[in-house]
């Protein structure tokens, strides 16, 4: 296999509580620890693994939005990415006109590979994996626990709500993963250094000339209802006692 | 007037439960016609007991051999082939319609929504964001068909009385044949689905073992209750992937849910938000899962379950 693209999302960190801004624009982001989509880095973690294993030449990293996602872009080439490309956008960019950027990139570089997080952890959508594998006409193996690359096809675990998919599919295919692929590796201080070498070429999403899709216009945010603040019993009988007055037991 | 098309998950000859609560949420949509299509290499069963979902004006069936293992690349043609003269296309939100509508909306060349949690308009919705920590209201284009997942924890299942027509049809797409199903691996359990139980009693990391995890599971057989489990005890290995709760688990909504040992991070307290009564046992009186609690009981796990479960049975 030759190539392996690697979408990285720069999103909001895992750990941040978010928060809606009061006039319900949106969230709030203003010095908000911003990161790679957790499950972007385990998506890259893997493409380094396949390649490392020689089974893969080169493992591109691409992200779609602000120019601030050179930071994510860098973020990856530290962690082992051969090189980087940023599609720049000023405004948010929706699904499946980045399923049609990634599509582009595919023909440009000739990818064998596409490894995807299976959702992103801000709009929480997962839907950009499957739309690309459908506008190329190729295999989507989503949720994916384990790939083993066997030549000309891959071997995936899915993780779906009835337990563990096995299936396979001929390459080249888009592979979204979920959280127990792998652990991705930490990035080490020299590695910072020979990352800011490597290449990172910036595209505007225009050159590209792709047809933008309609989006799904968000028009307001709202805080989720709260629950009412409940009781702390003191032992077992007083919680068996209030679950039969609820009439749950 | 809209003209709705769900499509239907089944297993096994049987439809799953999300299906009813699409046409739940369908129902929402004014003056919507219902139609709901079975893709299956033999939907038989599974046609006759949607035909009696409440609401629903059609059902329609497409049967082929190339559906027995319902893989995305498979049916994702079949609908969108069938999905000309419709305003909307919907499925569940479970593994199955996350993987299955995205395909299908990219092959109709429109965006699609995830998650519906209310209907507000034909094209306007609320749906979760940010692992539910905000609600966004979302329009979509007025002119095209609208694809898109439905939150099934949103809503309850319409009943069962009454009696749709059944028609087949042929679709003319093209099938790939570059995805193939190997297996399915799933533990066998008598115990009542994790989605649709109306109790759960879930165990976090603080279980400390897969042994020790029989705590939970004796708990749940007692209480007849669905077993769940936190991200932190499948990643631990206690129990398989398919117990998980939470944001990249299950979006589940029992009438009582039982955390035992989960301390309660952001991602599992999504998947238990819609749940009618939450009860917490931790041995942290801080744990961020005692924020969402109706009733905690702050202590050793180990010495309060068995106690509990002597107390129910």
């Amino acid at each position: 296999m030759d190539k392996i693209l690697v979408g990285l999302k720069r999103v909001v960190d895992y750990n941040v509580r978010v928060r809606v801004r009061s006039d319900g624009s949106g969230v709030e982001t203003d010095g908000v620890k911003m990161s790679i989509n957790p499950f972007d880095e385990i998506a890259l973690e893997e493409a380094l693994r396949i390649r490392d294993r020689g089974e893969a030449s080169e493992v591109i990293v691409v992200s779609i939005g602000s120019s601030d996602a050179q930071q994510q872009l860098r973020t990856g080439l530290a962690m082992g990415a051969d090189r980087a490309i940023l599609v720049e956008s000023a405004e948010s960019v929706d699904s499946l006109t980045v399923a049609r950027v990634f599509l582009s990139l595919i023909e440009r570089e000739t990818a064998d590979l596409v490894l995807l997080g299976k959702q992103a952890i801000d709009g929480d959508n997962s839907q950009t994996g499957q739309m690309l594998a459908a506008l190329w006409g190729r295999p989507q193996a989503t949720f994916a626990s384990k790939l083993d690359i066997d030549g000309s096809t891959a071997t995936v675990t899915r993780e779906i709500d009835s337990g563990l998919e096995i299936v396979e599919v001929d390459l080249p295919a888009v592979v979204t993963v979920d959280l127990r692929m792998n652990e991705p590796r930490y990035v080490k201080l020299p590695d910072i250094m020979k990352a800011k070498k490597k290449p990172l070429d910036t595209l505007a999403l225009d050159e590209l000339n792709i047809e933008r899709a309609a989006a799904i216009r968000e028009v307001r945010f709202e805080p989720p209802s709260e629950r009412e603040k409940g009781v702390i019993v003191d032992d077992v009988a007083s919680l068996v006692t209030a679950l039969k007055d609820k009439g749950l037991l | 007037m809209s003209k709705v098309l769900i499509v239907a998950e089944h297993a096994d000859g049987k439809a799953n439960p999300s299906t009813a609560k699409c046409v739940a949420c369908a129902a929402g949509i004014p003056e919507a016609e219902i139609h709901v299509v079975v893709l299956s290499d033999n939907s038989d069963a599974v046609a006759n007991e949607i035909a009696t979902l409440s609401s629903v004006s059609k059902v329609i069936r497409v049967d082929r051999p190339e559906n027995e293992n319902q893989l995305a690349a498979v049916l994702a043609p079949q609908v969108a082939a069938l999905a000309k003269g419709y305003t909307h296309v919907f499925g569940p939100s479970t593994t199955f319609g996350r993987d299955l509508m995205p395909r299908i909306a990219a092959l109709l060349g429109v965006n699609q929504i995830s998650d519906i949690m209310e209907v507000l308009g034909s094209h306007s919705f609320k749906r979760p964001v940010y692992a539910g920590n905000a609600i966004a209201t979302v329009e979509a284009p007025s002119d095209l068909i609208v694809v898109a997942t439905v939150r099934a924890a949103s809503y309850h299942a319409v009943p069962s009385d009454a009696g749709a027509p059944v028609e087949s049809v042929d679709t003319a797409a093209d099938i790939p044949v570059h995805s193939r199903f190997i297996e399915l691996q799933a533990g066998s359990s008598d115990r009542p689905d994790l989605q649709t139980a109306a109790i759960v009693v879930s165990g976090g990391r603080a279980l400390g073992s897969a042994e020790n995890f029989d705590l939970i599971y004796r708990l749940a057989d007692t209480l007849g209750a669905g077993v769940g489990a936190s991200r932190a005890a499948v990643d631990a290995g206690y129990v398989p992937n398919e117990l998980q709760v939470g944001q990249t688990g299950k979006i589940i909504a029992p009438e009582l849910y039982i955390a035992i040992g989960i301390s309660g991070a952001i991602q599992h307290l999504t998947g238990i938000k819609d749940a009618g009564t939450i009860v917490a046992i931790n041995k942290d009186g801080e744990a961020p899962i005692f924020e969402v609690a109706d009733i905690g009981l702050v202590g050793d796990l180990f010495a309060i379950v068995p106690e509990l479960q002597e107390a129910v049975s």
